[in-house]
């Protein structure tokens, strides 16, 4: 039995909280204690989405003079409203961040006009020059992340059929699929990502017969876009699959099966927030950033991805983080039926808000977005 | 097939892998709701107690060490539920729909609350039962890979139903069912029959949500159930309160489950959304072809809260 597992995340958390202390160096002076607001979709402990989120959160509580209030599950609804005014009005919250994609539009710049003093900070949303300028939209190109994932992916694979357990066909989840194919195009230009959709973000069974019915087509290799990966990641493994984790770390849970994951890097973005903040500089209104800014970051390759494959992502991986940067959707990009989606001749740098608008899948890709 | 892949007969292999795979939790609820509905009351709880079961289980067997102690502590925290519920409808003018959807709230809330820190760990897994050793084909032999928790399950059905007809229990049952006034008269206390039946329904929803979080699925998480007790207790209507209807029903809810994912990774990709909810239509169309204007649902017991 090891009992030490379910504190390694705290240890992990306090450490990371450590080194940025250290690294702050001289501590934000706040005048007062400064409240700093949550708001989750889903649990806070979902080993995935909103468990990356609360990870960046519970950073920020071990610096002092920061007081953090979170609530979690709160559905994107008018929910998210009372949730925002209740923090403001009780708890006295100058910073919020809700981080779900659906809070942003009407709810969040509905409450960034009613309260033009407060600093609300939003998790996926595009802002635009019309909105509050007291809000701000931030997010990490973690297609970025998937992109390294499938050219591991594309190496390991036997069969040349990789899969994707996805939620619902918005343009975040289409872009990790589309960045994954092309990804394991580059390892092996017959590669084929086939996709299943299974409608909601945590479907644990649908997720698990997901895994087996790609498995039974013969695929090897699999990734995801769902709220909790584990379902996929510890099935997949029991059949002898290949995985690819997503959101955060799930290597302690198929040690074997892991070749490497996507993960979201929350903790070294919001202590970095509030440091500006108490610096008295302003975040841009539109932050992104991928691989080079921190805010995504790939987990560390499992012993089964061999030196061919390491050797390529790794090279990959040093453009990304290069000055010039790296663009995974290049011209000429032909969507899986047969039309083209970007003109020969126009790369679409990952700074792109077109990409952000994403509605096909890649040639390559075997699934459809409705 | 030479690369490894079965092409179109993932579909039905899948649906039979499904209706293997998905359909116990709801056979297991569902013959527990059973027993309690031919007693006369309802517990719509049980997809808290399937809940509670599926994060008692998953806890026990990471603790001790093994499932088997894990499915056991399911089936006491199911029925320690299933007793709480009787308990209170016991009180006069109590109403069991009412209590069961308290019940429900209170049990999947305090599933999350307790199971907080198991999200991570992995807990020791139920074994399972190889009968596809006879193929050569790896998609068969996963689909043939049974859990001993199925295969109660499907024996329970038979038994139960032997039980309900043959067996002084199962007549002391249905008479509670059927008239409490006939109870008292016979002598037993409607009470504590009612209180027993509740009990074991909780019992067996507590085995099948240790069957979710220890076998498959496989890990306990906050959307695991998402509504299959409730799914399971709805089942027992659509079933006419029969226990082999309800092991058919299971089945075919477990396959249809299955039908979505199935369909898309052999290339049928548009409408996923209506094959994902094949299960609801499946109820939909047998409860239009079965019911009838000029006629009470055949089998409900006469002392149900809902019928009565």
């Amino acid at each position: 039995m090891d009992l030490g597992r379910i504190s390694r995340r705290h240890l992990l958390q306090g450490g990371a909280a450590l080194t940025l202390g250290a690294a702050v160096g001289a501590r934000p002076a706040f005048a007062a204690e400064t409240t700093i607001g949550f708001i989750y979709v889903g649990s806070r402990d979902d080993y995935g989405y909103n468990q990356a989120h609360a990870q960046g959160a519970a950073a920020l509580k071990k610096i002092p003079g920061l007081k953090v209030v979170e609530e979690e599950k709160v559905p994107e609804t008018d929910a998210v409203e009372k949730t925002i005014e209740s923090m403001i009005n009780l708890d006295g919250a100058t910073l919020l961040f809700p981080t779900s994609f659906g809070y942003y539009n009407p709810h969040m710049v509905k409450m960034a006009t009613k309260y033009p003093k407060i600093h609300f900070e939003h998790c996926g949303g595009l802002w635009t020059d019309k909105d509050p300028k007291n809000a701000g939209s931030y997010f990490g190109y973690i297609d970025e992340a998937q992109y390294i994932s499938g050219i591991v992916a594309g190496y390991t694979s036997k069969s040349g059929k990789l899969g994707f357990v996805a939620a619902k066909p918005i343009p975040q989840v289409l872009r990790n699929i589309n960045a994954f194919a092309l990804g394991a195009k580059l390892a092996n230009p017959k590669a084929t990502t086939q996709v299943i959709f299974t409608g909601d973000w945590s479907m644990p069974v649908k997720e698990a017969e997901a895994t087996n019915s790609l498995i039974d087509q013969g695929v090897d290799v699999l990734t995801c876009h769902v709220d909790g990966p584990k379902t996929m990641v510890e099935n997949a493994a029991r059949r002898g699959a290949f995985v690819c984790g997503y959101h955060t770390n799930q290597s302690p849970l198929a040690p074997k099966a892991y070749l490497t994951g996507a993960e979201w890097n929350w903790e070294a973005l919001y202590p970095k927030f509030v440091k500006m903040i108490a610096a008295g500089e302003s975040i841009p209104n539109f932050y992104r950033g991928g691989l080079k800014e921190e805010i995504v970051k790939t987990s560390p390759y499992g012993e089964a991805v061999s030196a061919e494959a390491r050797k390529h992502a790794d090279e990959v991986k040093a453009k990304f983080l290069s000055a010039e940067g790296y663009a995974i959707f290049k011209g000429g990009l032909v969507d899986n039926k047969g039309k083209t989606v970007i003109a020969a001749g126009t790369d679409r740098g990952q700074k792109d808000p077109e990409l952000e608008k994403m509605d096909y899948l890649v040639e390559g890709v075997i699934g459809a977005t409705s | 097939m030479a690369d490894g892949s079965i092409g179109l007969w993932t579909v039905p292999l899948a649906v039979l892998g499904g209706a293997i795979r998905v359909s116990t939790p709801f056979l297991f609820v569902s013959l527990g709701e059973c027993i309690t509905e031919r007693s006369g009351r309802i517990n719509l709880g049980l997809e808290g107690t399937l809940v509670m079961g599926a994060m008692s289980a998953y806890g026990s067997s990471y603790l001790t060490g093994s499932p088997w102690l894990g499915v056991l502590a399911a089936g006491i925290t199911g029925a320690l539920l299933g007793a709480l519920h009787a308990g209170i409808c016991s009180l006069p003018r109590v109403n069991d729909v009412a209590v069961g959807i308290a019940l429900m709230l209170f049990g999947t809330g305090l599933a999350f609350y307790l199971g907080k820190p198991l999200i991570e760990p992995t807990a020791a897994r139920l074994p399972a039962i190889d009968f596809g050793w006879w193929s050569d084909i790896p998609q068969v032999r996963a689909a043939l890979r049974v859990n001993v928790l199925f295969l109660i399950g499907v024996a329970l059905a038979p038994i139960l139903y032997w039980a309900f007809r043959t067996t002084r229990w199962g007549l002391l049952i249905r008479t509670a069912g059927e008239s409490s006034d006939a109870t008292r008269a016979m002598g037993h206390s409607v009470l504590l029959i009612r209180l027993r039946a509740t009990m074991v329904g909780g019992f067996l929803a507590g085995i099948g949500g240790s069957f979710l979080s220890l076998f498959y699925p496989g890990s306990w998480n906050e959307g695991l159930s998402s509504g299959q007790g409730i799914t399971a207790v709805a089942l027992v209507i659509f079933a006419r309160w029969d226990p082999l209807l309800c092991l058919w029903a299971s089945l075919a809810f477990g396959g249809a489950a299955a039908l979505g994912p199935a369909l898309q990774s052999v290339g049928v990709t548009s409408g996923y959304h209506l094959f994902n909810a094949a299960p609801y239509i499946l109820t939909l169309a047998i409860m239009i072809m079965t019911c009838s204007p000029k006629r009470t649902l055949t089998g409900a017991p006469a002392e149900l809260s809902i019928t009565r």
